[in-house]
Order: C-alpha cells, then structure tokens, then sequence
C-alpha cells in the first residue's frame, strides 16, 4: 500500500514536550483513577487464589492435579509453553525490530518488553511446580557438589534451564536499560521526595549527556544483538522437550520453526490484547495508532498461517509416513475423546484469523481485539492437544488412559493470569508504559521546539 | 534545583554493583565448605555413649580381634554391635564392679538392650555390605579410621558418596592383602601402587560405580 | 525362634511386643480405639525414631492447616544432596542373641497355609524372616500343593499379619477383656453342660481338613454326646460332596492328573484358579503345552462355562453356557458317549457339531482324557462327570480317588439348616462360632442373624472383629496362621505342619487352643496340641523315631509318605436311575438367570481388608475394590444396559442394588455376581466396598438360580477399572476398543497362531522388518562382558492368575493406593497383565500379557532425565534411583510400555506402625514425588552376586529368581544371563516363537515374549 494511506505513528502537532508530559504524567500527573484501583484489586485476589494452589500443592504433592500415567504431563507444561511463548513478542519487536529500524515499534516496545518478563515469570514457574519434588529443583544445574554427580546433559529439560533463565535475564536487562533515559525523566519531573530518590536510584545517576547517550545506544544494540537469536533459540529449545520424545505427536523435525512461529503469533495476539485496552484507558490512541495494530495484525496473519502449516504438515507426514502409531495418532486427535479441543484449537488459529486478509477487520479495533483473544486461546489449547492426546493413547493400548484436569490444575493456571495482571497494572502504575526518549525521537523533525 | 543525591552516592553505587557479584561468589563457596565442614559431617566428633567404650584399649591396647565383636561382619551386610552377653564374658570375670560398666551388667540383668548411638551412620537409601568389602580386601580401617587409637569413637571420613566414589573408582589405592584387613595398625606399603594393581588383579575387584551397586 | 522386631540393628521392625503390652495394660475401652490411642505411647515414639530418623510426621500428606509446618519440612527437606546432617540414630544390639539368627541376613522357614479358596487344601510354604518379621511368602518346593509356587491370595496373607484392623483383644458384650476372664466365665458353664451331657451345645466351624482340630471334635463330641457339629462354608463343595455319594455312595477327594490328560473337558471349572490343588493342577496343564518347537505335541482343552474364568481363557475350545445349562450340556455328552441313556435334551445353546466333536475326542483318547465337573455345578453334573471318566477308564490314569480331605464330610447346606431350626426352636444355648462369619456369609432364607440371637452364650473365634463378633457376647481373636501351629492336608492328602514365624502380634488363639480349652486342658499351647496329637498317628516307631519326623518334617515342610493312598472307586450300577429326572430348569426367553461366584481376588469375602488382593486387578473386567453384576454384550444392549447403571437385583423378594459391568464371553441372559462384598466390618478398607451378593443368595439355589428381575435405579456408580475397556463400533461389527489396536498388525502387541499354523510357519511371530533392522546404529554397542540380564515371558504358559503381581508388591514395598487413586490412573504395580480379546465379542479368544519394565537396551527414558535418576547398567538393567529422582515424570512420558509409575501422593504409609514389619528392608520405600518401576528384583541379584562374590565363582543359571518367577504356577517367566548361551533363558529366546514388544520402536527390549499358540479343533474350524 502507498505512503499516503499509512496512518502515521505518531499523530501531528507533538513536541518533545507534549510527549513527555503526556507519558509521564500517567505517572506523577493525575490521581489514579479508579478502574486501575478496581484492576489491581481482581489481579491480587486472583494472585491470591495462585498462593493457595501452590501451597497445597507443596503440602501434598503433584497428586493433587490430573495428572496421571500415561498423561504424567498436565496444565504444568501446557502453561508453561503457553507463557513462554507469549514472551516472545516482546523481544522481537523490541530486538529484531530495532535491529530492523522499524520506527513503528517504538510505542509498543515498552510495555511488550514488560510484558515479555511478566510472561517468563509466569512460565518459570511451571517446571519448578511441576517437580515431584521441587525443592530439589538445584539439582538440574552442574554445581559441585558432594555426591560426585552432574545434570544429564542429554535431557532437554537441562537445556530449558539454560534457555530460559538466559531469556529472563536478558529481557530483563534490556528493559531496564531502555528505561533508564525516562527513568531519569520522572526523575526530574517528580515533585515529592519519595518519587525523586525512588527514580533516582533507577535512573543511575542519568545526565542525558552526549557521553551517556553514546553509550545508552550501544548498549541498546549489543542487547537488541544477544537477544534476536534468543527469539529463536528459547522456543526451540522448549519444542526439544517434546521433539526429542519418542511419543507419536511429539518426535517430529518441524516442532522447533512451527513453535517459534506459534509463540510470536500467541506473542503478537496478547500484545494487542493489552495494548487496545491500554490506549482507550490512557487516551494514547496518538502514539499507539492504528498502523501498530494494523501492522501486528499482519505479523500475526503471517505467523498464523506459518502455524497452519505445521498442523498441516503434522497430518500429511503421519500418513505419509505409514507409521501405525502417528496414523493413529493424529486420528485419535480429529475423532478420539479430545477432537473438540482439536476442532476449536483449528477453528482458532487457522480458520478464524483468515479474516485478518480483510483490511475492513484490521481497521476496526474491536474485531481486532476479539481476534487476538481468538487466538491467545487457539494457541493454548494447540498445547493442550500436543501434550495430552500424544500421551493419553500411545503405543500400547492396555496402558491407555484420560486426563481431566481438577480444581487445583484451573486454580495453578488462573493464578499465574493473576501474578501477569498484578505486575502489568503495577507497572502501568509506577513505570513509563511508553518509551518517552524514543517517542520524542519520533517527533517530525522542525516542530521539535516549536509551541503549541 | 538541588542535588537529590550526595557526590558519595556514585562510588556507593559502582562498588555495590561490583560487590554484590563477589557476595554471591563468596557465599555460595561459603556454603559449600560449610556442606564438607565436620559440623556437618560429623567427622572426627566423639559422640557420647551409655557405656564409654574404649576401641583403643580394646582394639589396641588389648589387640583383641574386631570379629570379636563384630561377629557377621564377614557374612552379613551389618557388621554385627555385640550383644550385652559378649560383654560380659569377659566383664563378669574383670572389671566386675566398676561404676563405669553398671550399664552394661544392668542390661544383663534386666535383658533391655544397651543402646548405643550410631557413629557410622547412611542414609536408609543407601545399601552398604560389610562383608564383601571384606572379602575384597577393604580394611577396617581403609573407612574406619584410626581405630585403635579411638578413647571414644569418632566418624573418620564424611562417608559422603564422593567419598566413597573416591575407591569405587580406584580401588587399586586402598585395597590391601587379606590377612591384613582386620589389622588395624596396617600402613600401606610404599609399593602400594604395584601392589594394589596386583590385588586388584588377584582379588578380582571391580570398580562397581553405576547406581544400583549402592541404591536399590 | 521369633525374635521381637525391634533389636538387632537400629532400622528394623515394630517392637510388637511394647505395643502388645500396651494394648493389654489398657482396660474398658472398645477395642477398635486403641490402635489409634497407641500413636502417642513412648513405644511408638521411639520406635518411630528407630525406624525413620526423619521423622515422618514431617513427610506425610496432611491436612490443609498444617500447611506451612509443611513446607517448612519441605525447605528443611532441601538441603539432601549435600548439607544435610544425619539425625542421630541408635543401635539396638540383643542382650543375648538368638541361635541362627544373623542381623542383615533373612531366614526361610517352611510353614503352610490352609486355603480356604483352595477348597481347604493346604498351600506349603517357604517364608522369609527378617530378624522374626515374616516379610515374604514363596512356595514350597517340596510341597505337593505348590511345588514352589504361590497364588495371589497366598502371597497377600502375610499382609493380613500385619493388619492393623485384625481383632487385637478378647471382647466381651463389646468391652474389652482377655482370655483368662473368658475362662473364668467359661469353666462353670461347662460345668453345667457336662451334667446334662452337652445339650443345647453347638459347634459351627468352615470344613475340618485339619486331621489334629478333627480328634479334638471326635474327643468334644464323645466328651458332650448331646453337642452337636456343624460346618458351613460359603463357598464349600457341596456339589462335589453330593455328586461323588450319587456316583460312588461315598464322599471321595479326586486326584487328577492333568500331566496325563490329551483332550481335557472343563464342564464349567475353573481348576486353573480355584478348587484344590489349582496351583499344582495349573503346572501340570501347562507343562503339556509347553512347546519346544513346531514337533512338539499339545493337549486339547474344551471349556463350557457360566462365567469368563482363567481356565476359559486358556480354552482351545470355549462355550458360553448359562450356568444351568450346563448340567444338559453334561447329560447329552454323556449321551453320545453312551455312558447314559440319553435324558433331556441339552438346551438349543449347545450347537450338535461341538457337542459330536467333543464326544470324539473323548472318546479316541480312552485313558487319556479327561472330565472335569465345575465345584459350582449341582451334583449331577459331578456324578456325570465321574460316570464318564470311568467310562472312559480315565480313572486310575488321569483322575484317582482317595478319602476325603475331610475328617468329617457333611453336606454342608443340610448341616446348617438343621442347626438355625434348633436355634429357632430355641434348642441352642451355647453356640461356638470357630474361625467363620455367618452373619454375613449364611444364604439369605435361614436369616441367620436373628435366630442367632435366640442363643444364649455365643462364643466366636476369628481374625476380625466382623459382622458376626458383633452379634456375640464373647469375641476371641484368631491367631494368623504365620502366628500359631497346626497341621494341614494338601490337594492328595499329605500333611504339612503349621509352623508359626513370630509370636501372636495381638492376642491370638488358634482353633486348637480354643476347643483345648472347651475341652478343659486350657493350659495347652498350639504346638502341644498338635505335636502329641501326631505322637498317637503311628507314625513312627518309637519316641526316638518321631523326634526325627517331627523335626524333618517341620524342615521340609512336608510330612513324608502321608498323602492318602488312591482307592480303586466303581460307580454305582443304577446311576442313571439316581441321577434326578429334571435338570435344573434354565429361565431362558429373555428372563435373566443369575450366577453366584466367589470374588476372584477377595473369595468368600474374608479378604476384604487386604489392600494387595482389593487392588489386584480382576481377571478379564480389570476391575478393582468393588464387584459388579456382570452382563454379557447382548443381553445389555438388549436390556439397556451400560457399565456403571446402577441396577436394583431382584431375586425371590430379595433385593440388592449393585453397579452393572459389560463382560464379552458372558453367556446371554445370565447375570454374574461375586460374592465376597458390601462387608460391612470388614476393617478399614474392606468397609463399604462394593456390594453384598449374599443378599439375594438362598440355599435353594447356591450357585445359580433363574428369575433374576432388574431395574436401572437412574444413578451410575464409577468403577475403577486398570485397564480401561471401551466397546466400539469398528467397521459395522462391535469390537472392543483397547484389543482392537492391540491386535492391529502394525502394533504387533499380541502375537498368536494355531498349532497348525505353526508348524506351516514356526517364525510366524517375527517380522522381517524388525529382523533386518534389529540391533541396527551409528554407534558401537557397549559391550556386555560380564552378566547381561534377561527376561522371558511365555505367554502360551500364563493364565492371568496374578500371583506375580502380589508377589512384586510384596517383594518391592509397593504402595496399596486405594480406589480413588486407581480411578485418577495411578495404580502402582510393577507388573502387570494386560489382557487382550480376539474375536466376536459373545465368545472371544483371551491373551494375557504380563508387561513389565523392558530394561530397554537403547531405552528411551534414560535420555530425558535432567538429573540422571534412571540409568544403564553394565550388565543391561535400566536402573531407577530413587533418592536421586526429582520427579519430572518425562521418563513415564517418554516409556512406550507405560511400566513407570509415579508416586503423585505420599502412597507409602510412614505412620501405620503395624504396617512397618511387612516391608523389605533390602528395598528402599519410596516417598512422594518419585518415579519407581521394576527392574529384575536388583536386590535379589546384588545378594546373590555378593554370595557368588564371596565363593570367588560365577553365579550358576537360575541361582537369581525374581519375585514375580517364583511366584509364578506355570513359570510363564524365566529370568536370567544372556550372555551365557546354555542359561534357560537364553534358550528360550532363541526359540522361533520369541518376538519383543514394540520392537519397531527400536528400543531393544531385554524382557521378550514367546508368541501364544492354541490348538484348536480343525472339525469345528478357529
């Protein structure tokens, strides 16, 4: 489509001013208002709900979830991978999408990053819960130790370990980082004294000198540089988990491109669950406008169709393959016990978003809206149909089985929602949702001193 | 307007950040030398018993024989804790009124056992036999320690599984002749190397290290 | 010989004996509260202590509140790898030790146990002691009745020693009170009686086959000549009894010698699971079909039966017949065989060409055939049976006769009536109930329970406070066998001695003592009474003579020379006139027909409170801790029936309610129902469980009565089954689901052929595919230069019986999870049989295979393990650490066979004190969180390594035997060194019917299968 149809990113007749009032003063400008209050108020009793399953589920032991042999993996995992790869979002729009010098990322960035360390708080906490015996979760790292012993390398799960706290560090780094210049924004801009030392202290003793800009961009690059192939590597390495498998629907060469594409498309979908709201709520429809959502609609097509390949490609191969077990298996997933889930996870993320071709949708902000949840519950319940119908009919028949999740696995897999939206609206609360340094580099050049 | 910080406050800074790094370094080395530290291994801590029995007088001064007392430790997986009677065969001859033995002449006449506290102790899951170390030429002493020189007997090595690992891996170091298992003053030869190999060779020892050897 | 648990080393047993006396010291309380009071006696304390340095209390499951205390344990917990210190612990050395007894080291001692699922046979026993704590049973090879197999029900019986539910006190009016106030309160009364010359004195005990309890009941009866003696068994051989008086005018035990048999005619017995001599009978059967290769020959066996039994499944030849169709179905063959002259024709059920087949077959194999009536069948059908076998003159070559087991046979139905008509009367006014629980088990018409209460002094003895002690002002507890001395008869008549392992836990009298006491002589032990009992037998010469038999005999757990002599047996001239006109009459035309059965796992119902027998899975229906009415396919579809409707039984105004089960192989209007439930003091996990079939039994009809009427309730119940069963459509005819797949070539699960079959094509088990690439990698294999284990499962040799997974529970420590967890899918066992139809559901083939762990070569667990928890060994075991296990469960996801299992809740109990004394000190006990599965008894091969170890020699082939091998009747497994070609195993793998499951998987499984072979009949064609 031709420049002169792009909405901008950036609505007219900002200064560098107007933009860091306007940011800022979500945070030290008016008095709270009401709907975050009652937000945070559901998010914490939610989180609240997440404290008691967990504590229970220390007290008694994994038992008290579905769990069972053959489905020796539940929600745990299916959570777990869910979460995971909505992180991913974050990094590639903060990461590859700098490297790129996509401008339009700018006001997104921010809050996805957040996002993306919510979300891996979140999927971290799965493979420790999901340990019969998680207090000796240590174990999975080499240390030395007095038993002459070390993790088993060979074990996907090792990797995991690496994988993912690699990502969570990453991420975080790369979030404070960027944050520091408009840290030091609030800092100066804050009037009470709490305020000031609080954003102080973050801000790292920011100046905004020549000195202190140089190295703010390098930084920014050499992390943007570590975290691009993270984009890619932490979701291949959790498809190992299941890759390296032998189980029917689970042992397959394409799990580690058809993850990745999931996880960004899942990614993209909660980003803009989040960003619609956000923007009505803070009146930030000029700096998120509808050539973000416009654009991450499209990614979100691109990455769904990719998705809708795999699903494709795991049926072919099966019969293509002849082989008995993955014939049954994925016939067991279209009419065995679980073929809804299978036909909703289908109906979610390929047939649905097709509508997405349909500038008419991408322009309409609720449709928007409804499709990303479409397809954040499309891509949960993909995990739920790799995980539990490869495990629950495999190889012999006499050891097959049903998985039915109980009270405590919908209580785990709640209170996780519930910890991302306590952090989220803590966040909106007390931190720049919106990079303001890079925004006021997005105002149109000549107007930057000029008054309204 | 006015500074919110001090100047002070950036070197605080630089030097925290730098700290917190060797902190973390230095407890976690902290912690594992406290793992391996006698408080927690118990090693070379007398403990207290009923009776204060002496393996020093009896072992060595005495040079009385350890299957003496520890019967089955050349048949069974448990060495074998003498029963009260053992004690007295020689006690209700010598020694018959001393205060220091009325422990053991009480558990004779009531028939309630004395009861010792474990020195060399493993986790239940760990499942340890006497008798075919003994039999592969491991002496008493090889895990025991010193024990003809214990006034109070003490715990001589961590008995922690790297420990072990330690002669499962080369059993060649500690194995010694067969006739000298029960010795303990034994001092392994200069040669040692020569003749452990040998041993090793003649006794048919292997270096059993895969889980089930010890964990069933 | 029995020393207290307690001393030896600091990590043994209970001190039993404290707790003993505990119990004792307290006075007026109920008895059921004390073992709970007991957790807080300084005995249990301490004993905890000894036995678990980490105290439980802070590892146990527990209730919400004490949560936080709770994981406070769990972050204590954490430090295990490396810094945490040992709890101190003590050393309990004896003060004067026991001759033999060498801490650290087992001792075996021969015993025997009356079966009383075995018709009362005895079951000789070898049974491992760890420091006086029976641990194990294994079978007695020397024994007759075992030749060193077990069956489940014998391997469970240990754990009922240690059940923390069997009857500890003396009870009295429901107080607590002990035996020497019951002889206090008994002398007078005896008294009383001698004068009026026992009047009003009665006896009711199960069937007497102990030959020293039959001359103490000679001596009462001479000593009180107005007394009386009865005896009732639930599930007692009435049948049988009456049958063999119709055919030979006398109760007679019948020998038969299945080894001996070509063609063998099951009219509706199952001789391979129950009856006498069933492990021994279950041996010689298999040992003719045994085949070493395609020139080997195989018996035939035709099976008509009411109810799919293990003995069906093993049918080259299987006929559903309602229950009492069976008896026409007898009558006719006897017919064409002309032993009778033809009587009513058989019922339209019984196609011609089978029957004519079957008569041929017998009789072209005169001598070597043989007919075997059904213990559930009326006595016609027994008098038939013999009638043929003579005819066939069979007898005195695959079937003898010899003199009861009984000491005093009565037909057991008539006995008890004429007792409740004298307690109605009111006749009875002292009443000794001895080791039996009427109340509960009696025909429903003869309501027992109330005249019961028409009698003054009730008196019972019994292992459980149950339905019956509650109705008696005086209850004494009955000494386990594993506790007291006695004497047994097995299958043939030879004597085994009870020889007790420990000394009464609580405070136990065996039988003996008991009518010792009725008959004055209180003060005498068991162990007097049957020793000078067995001094009067003339079996030896002199005092001298008999030491020597004594003490042999108690060593070899045989008394040689004893079994009964067979006797030459004709049949009565006017059979046919006395065998009754009409046969019992077959509702039919749609009206239902019930079958009365005992439980296969928990029997008559005294089984009730054993966890190991609630939770073995039932042959065939899988189902565990609960029975069910028991539909075939068609009939259900026909009455709309689904399993789990809840039906309301009717039967003759008596009514019951039981959750309905679809069975293929059932016959078509008849209802199958298992006694042996709904028990309503049973202890705490018997209690409740499923339903009481007793309710709808009358003495008319015992085993099978017509006019069975049911009604859907609306509510539907849920049935834990292990292996789940689902009835599909598939391709326009009804299959079942699970053996649908299982028998799709490309899984290759079960593999069968026909005799014929075989020998066309002897390697009809292997796929080339999987020969070619078979042992096919990149990489060197490692080499095995020591010993490299192995398995062997026969399934031509299995019958499903499921002593081998008693036995691996016992042996291993494995938890008892209950109903609530099997239903989540977490049943624990390490083995287990998987069983499989082939065919129509109305009369399908059955498989069973036992599935174990595959101690995989290239085993696809091991990988995925972040910590290394499972590991290869260097002499091929997949090895499972436990204390190194984190739980990640990947390695179950990752096991094709599904061997692994889980502990997802603390299953182990850590706080039933009693419960500790069963447990193998040589096997870790598992706490929550951790994965466990089989792997060859590693205990056992470490011992026997070491031992071998200590000889400086190599272990010899078959010095290793795993629990489930040595459990095993039929020995269906073998275990031993591959790299050792001459070892059995080896040998057996090398035979062409040997194939691995899943071997497309590549795993290299080191336990494989012998592919089954049947033998059918090419006349009738299958």
């Amino acid at each position: 489509m031709s420049a002169s149809h792009t909405p901008p990113i950036i609505e007219p007749g900002y200064t560098f001013a107007s933009v860091s009032d306007k940011i800022s003063s979500i945070i030290l400008g008016r008095r709270t208002p009401r709907w975050w209050w009652l937000g945070l108020a559901v998010s914490i009793s939610i989180l609240m709900v997440f404290n008691l399953a967990v504590t229970y589920l220390l007290a008694r032991g994994v038992g008290i979830w579905g769990i069972n042999i053959p489905v020796g993996w539940g929600f745990a995992i299916i959570n777990f991978v869910w979460w995971i790869g909505i992180g991913h979002a974050g990094t590639l729009i903060s990461a590859i999408l700098l490297l790129l010098r996509q401008k339009w990322r700018t006001s997104i960035n921010r809050f996805a990053e957040a996002m993306t360390i919510f979300a891996v708080a979140c999927a971290g906490a799965f493979p420790l819960l999901h340990m019969g015996r998680p207090w000796l979760f240590y174990w999975l790292m080499p240390y030395p130790n007095t038993m002459g012993t070390w993790p088993q390398f060979r074990s996907p799960l090792v990797w995991d370990v690496f994988a993912v706290s690699t990502y969570a560090t990453v991420s975080l780094m790369f979030w404070f980082v960027g944050m520091v210049p408009d840290l030091a924004t609030l800092r100066d801009r804050a009037k009470n004294r709490l305020a000031q030392v609080v954003y102080g202290f973050l801000a790292m003793g920011w100046r905004g000198s020549a000195v202190h800009w140089h190295r703010y961009e390098t930084a920014s690059l050499l992390l943007a540089g570590l975290a691009t192939p993270l984009v890619v590597s932490v979701h291949t390495v959790v498809s190992f988990d299941f890759a390296i498998g032998i189980e029917a629907g689970w042992h397959a060469t394409i799990f580690p491109p058809y993850f990745v594409a999931g996880a960004i498309y899942s990614g993209f979908a909660m980003v803009m669950t989040l960003s619609i709201p956000l923007r009505k709520l803070y009146q930030l429809e000029d700096f998120i406008t509808m050539r973000h959502l416009d654009n991450m609609a499209k990614v979100m097509l691109a990455t769904g169709l990719i998705v809708a390949y795999g699903y494709m490609m795991e049926t072919f191969m099966a019969f293509y393959s002849g082989d008995t077990y993955e014939k049954f298996m994925i016939l067991n997933r279209m009419t065995g016990p679980y073929r809804n889930f299978y036909w909703t996870l289908i109906l979610c993320n390929v047939l649905l978003p097709q509508v997405l071709w349909l500038r008419r949708v991408r322009s309409s902000v609720p449709m928007l809206f409804v499709m990303s949840l479409v397809v954040n519950t499309g891509m949960w319940l993909e995990r739920f149909i790799i995980v539990v119908t490869s495990l629950h009919r495999d190889f012999l028949p006499s050891s097959w089985g049903m998985y039915y999740p109980t009270r405590w696995d919908w209580a785990t897999y709640l209170g996780t929602l519930g910890l991302f939206f306590t952090l989220m609206f803590l966040f909106l609360r007390f931190l720049p949702v919106i990079a303001i340094a890079e925004m006021r580099g997005l105002v149109p050049a000549g107007s930057g001193g000029k008054k309204e | 307007m006015a500074q919110i910080f001090h100047r002070s406050t950036n070197t605080v800074a630089r030097v925290s950040i730098y700290g917190s790094l060797v902190a973390l370094l230095a407890l976690s080395f902290a912690l594992y030398g406290l793992s391996a530290s006698p408080y927690y291994t118990d090693v070379n801590q007398p403990k207290d018993q009923p009776v204060p029995f002496s393996h020093r007088h009896h072992a060595g001064e005495l040079g009385i024989d350890c299957r003496y007392c520890h019967t089955s430790v050349e048949e069974s997986s448990f060495a074998g804790i003498p029963p009260t009677q053992t004690c007295m065969t020689c006690h209700s001859q010598i020694w018959t009124n001393s205060a220091m033995l009325e422990p053991v002449r009480a558990s004779y006449r009531s028939g309630r056992s004395l009861e010792w506290i474990r020195v060399n102790a493993l986790p239940d899951f760990v499942y340890f036999n006497h008798s075919i170390h003994v039999h592969k030429g491991i002496g008493c002493t090889t895990c025991h320690g010193p024990i003809a020189e214990m006034p109070l007997t003490w715990k001589a090595n961590t008995l922690q599984m790297s420990w072990c690992l330690g002669c499962h891996r080369a059993p060649e170091k500690f194995v010694r002749p067969r006739d000298q298992v029960f010795n303990p003053n034994y001092q392994p030869p200069a040669d040692q190397a020569v003749l452990g190999a040998q041993l090793v060779k003649e006794y048919q020892i292997q270096s059993l290290t895969n889980c089930s050897t010890c964990h069933r | 010989m029995t020393a207290n648990g307690n001393n030896g080393t600091g990590k043994r047993g209970p001190d039993l004996d404290a707790l003993r006396r505990r119990l004792a010291a307290r006075g007026g309380r109920q008895y059921w509260q004390c073992l709970e009071e007991l957790a807080d006696t300084p005995e249990y304390r301490d004993f905890l202590h000894h036995e678990f340095p980490h105290d439980p209390a802070k590892e146990t499951g527990v209730p919400r509140r004490d949560v936080l205390k709770y994981m406070a344990a769990s972050a204590a917990l954490a430090g295990l790898s490396a810094c945490t210190k040992l709890p101190e612990e003590k050393i309990v050395p004896y003060v004067t030790p026991p001759e033999q007894v060498i801490p650290g080291k087992p001792l075996f001692y021969a015993t025997a146990m009356p079966a009383p699922h075995g018709g009362g046979a005895a079951v000789g026993l070898l049974v491992e002691s760890h420091l006086g704590r029976p641990t194990k049973i294994e079978g007695n090879p020397q024994h007759p009745g075992s030749l060193g197999a077990t069956d489940a029900i014998a391997q469970a019986s240990v754990l009922t020693l240690y059940d923390p539910d069997r009857s500890p006190v003396v009870v009295r009016e429901g107080r607590m009170s002990n035996w020497t106030a019951f002889l206090r309160f008994l002398t007078p009364i005896l008294e009383d009686r001698k004068r009026i010359r026992g009047a009003g004195m009665r006896f009711l005990s199960e069937s007497v086959i102990s030959p020293a309890m039959g001359a103490q009941m000679r001596e009462l009866l001479a000593m009180y000549p107005e007394a009386k003696w009865h005896q009732w068994e639930p599930a007692g051989r009435d049948a049988a009894r009456e049958g063999a008086q119709l055919a030979f005018g006398r109760d007679v035990n019948t020998v038969y010698h299945l080894d001996k048999a070509d063609v063998i005619v099951s009219l509706d017995a199952d001789f391979l699971r129950q009856g006498p001599g069933a492990i021994r009978y279950a041996r010689e059967f298999i040992s003719r079909r045994k085949l070493d290769g395609p020139e080997s020959k195989m018996n035939r066996l035709y099976v008509v039966e009411a109810a799919p039994s293990n003995t069906g499944a093993m049918a080259d030849h299987r006929l559903p017949l309602r229950a009492t169709e069976v008896a026409g179905f007898g009558r006719a063959l006897a017919a064409a065989l002309g032993v009778l002259p033809g009587g009513p024709a058989a019922s339209k059920n019984v196609p011609q060409k089978w029957l004519q087949v079957v008569a041929r077959e017998l009789d072209s194999h005169r001598g070597s055939s043989l007919v075997i009536p059904g213990e559930y069948q009326p006595p016609a059908v027994h008098a038939m049976a013999h009638a043929i076998n003579a005819a066939l003159g069979n007898s005195g070559k695959t079937v003898e006769y010899t003199d009861s087991l009984e000491v005093d046979p009565v037909n057991q139905a008539e006995s008890l009536r004429a007792l409740v008509s004298d307690m109605a009367a009111g006749k009875v006014d002292l009443l000794f109930l001895i080791g039996c629980n009427p109340v509960y088990s009696v025909p429903a018409d003869f309501e027992f329970k109330a005249h019961l209460l028409n009698v003054r002094v009730r008196v019972h003895l019994g292992p459980y406070h149950d339905e019956t002690a509650e109705q008696c002002n005086w209850h004494i507890p009955e000494a386990h066998y594993l506790e007291s001395w006695g004497d047994t008869r097995a299958y043939d008549g030879t004597v085994a001695f009870i020889q007790p392992l420990i000394a009464p836990i609580y405070e136990g009298k065996s039988p003996l003592e008991l009518l010792a006491a009725v008959q004055g002589k209180a003060g005498q032990t068991s162990h007097d009474l049957v020793r000078n009992y067995w001094k009067t037998q003339h079996v030896a010469k002199d005092e001298k003579a008999f030491e020597a038999f004594w003490e042999t005999s108690l060593h070899d757990g045989v008394a040689a020379g004893t079994a009964f002599p067979p006797k030459v047996t004709p049949v009565v001239a006017n059979l046919p006139a006395r065998l009754p006109v009409a046969l019992p009459t077959s509702s039919g035309g749609g009206a239902l027909e019930v079958a009365f059965r005992p439980d296969p796992t928990v029997f008559d119902g005294r089984y009730a409170n054993n966890g190991w027998l609630q939770e073995l899975p039932k042959p065939f229906s899988t189902l565990t801790w609960d029975n069910a009415a028991m539909f075939s396919p068609a009939t259900a579809e026909r009455l709309g029936v689904s399993s789990g409707d809840v039906l309301r039984l009717t039967l003759a105004e008596r009514v019951t309610t039981a959750p309905a089960w679809v069975l293929p192989g059932l016959p078509d209007d008849a209802v199958t129902l298992h006694l042996g439930y709904g028990r309503r003091r049973a202890g705490r996990l018997g209690n409740g469980q499923g339903f009481d079939a007793y309710a709808l039994r009358a003495s008319a009809g015992l085993w099978a009565a017509p006019g069975l009427k049911i009604q859907p309730t609306g509510e539907t119940y849920r049935l834990a089954a292990t292996q789940h069963h689902h009835i599909v459509d598939r391709e326009g005819h009804r299959a079942e689901e699970e053996s649908a797949a299982a028998n799709d070539p490309g899984r290759g699960i079960v593999r069968a052929a026909t005799l014929e079959e075989f020998r066309k094509n002897p390697a009809f088990a292997k796929e080339e595919e999987e020969e070619k690439t078979s042992g096919l990698s990149l990489y060197p294999g490692f080499a095995y230069t020591g010993y490299s284990w192995g398995l062997s499962v026969d399934m031509q040799s299995c019958v499903g019986c499921g002593a081998c997974v008693v036995a691996c529970q016992a042996e291993n420590n494995i938890p008892v999870v209950g109903k609530h967890e099997v239903l989540a899918g977490r049943e624990m066992h390490w083995i287990r049989v998987d069983t499989y139809y082939r065919g129509e559901l109305e009369n399908p083939e059955t498989y069973y295979q036992p599935v174990m762990c595959m101690q995989c070569e290239n085993a696809p667990c091991e990988g995925v393990c972040p910590v290394g928890a499972t590991v290869h060994s260097p002499e091929g075991l997949n090895e499972m650490v436990y204390n190194r296990c984190v739980g990640t469960r990947y390695c179950s996801n990752n096991c094709p066979y599904k061997v692994r299992r889980f502990n997802f809740l603390l299953f182990s109990d850590w706080t039933t004190p009693s419960l500790f004394g069963v447990r193998n000190p040589n096997v870790t006990v598992r706490s929550r969180g951790v994965m466990e599965k089989c792997t060859y008894c590693v205990q056992r091969i470490q011992a026997a390594k070491i031992e071998s170890e200590k000889q400086d020699r190599k272990l010899r082939d078959g010095e290793i035997v795993t629990a489930c091998q040595q459990a095993c009747p039929t020995e269906a497994i073998v275990f031993g060194n591959l790299n050792d070609p001459s070892s059995r195993v080896s040998r057996l793998k090398a035979r062409e019917r040997n194939y691995g499951l899943l071997e497309d998987l590549n795993t290299r499984p080191r336990t494989t299968y012998l592919a089954r072979v049947r033998n059918p009949n090419p006349e009738l064609g299958g």
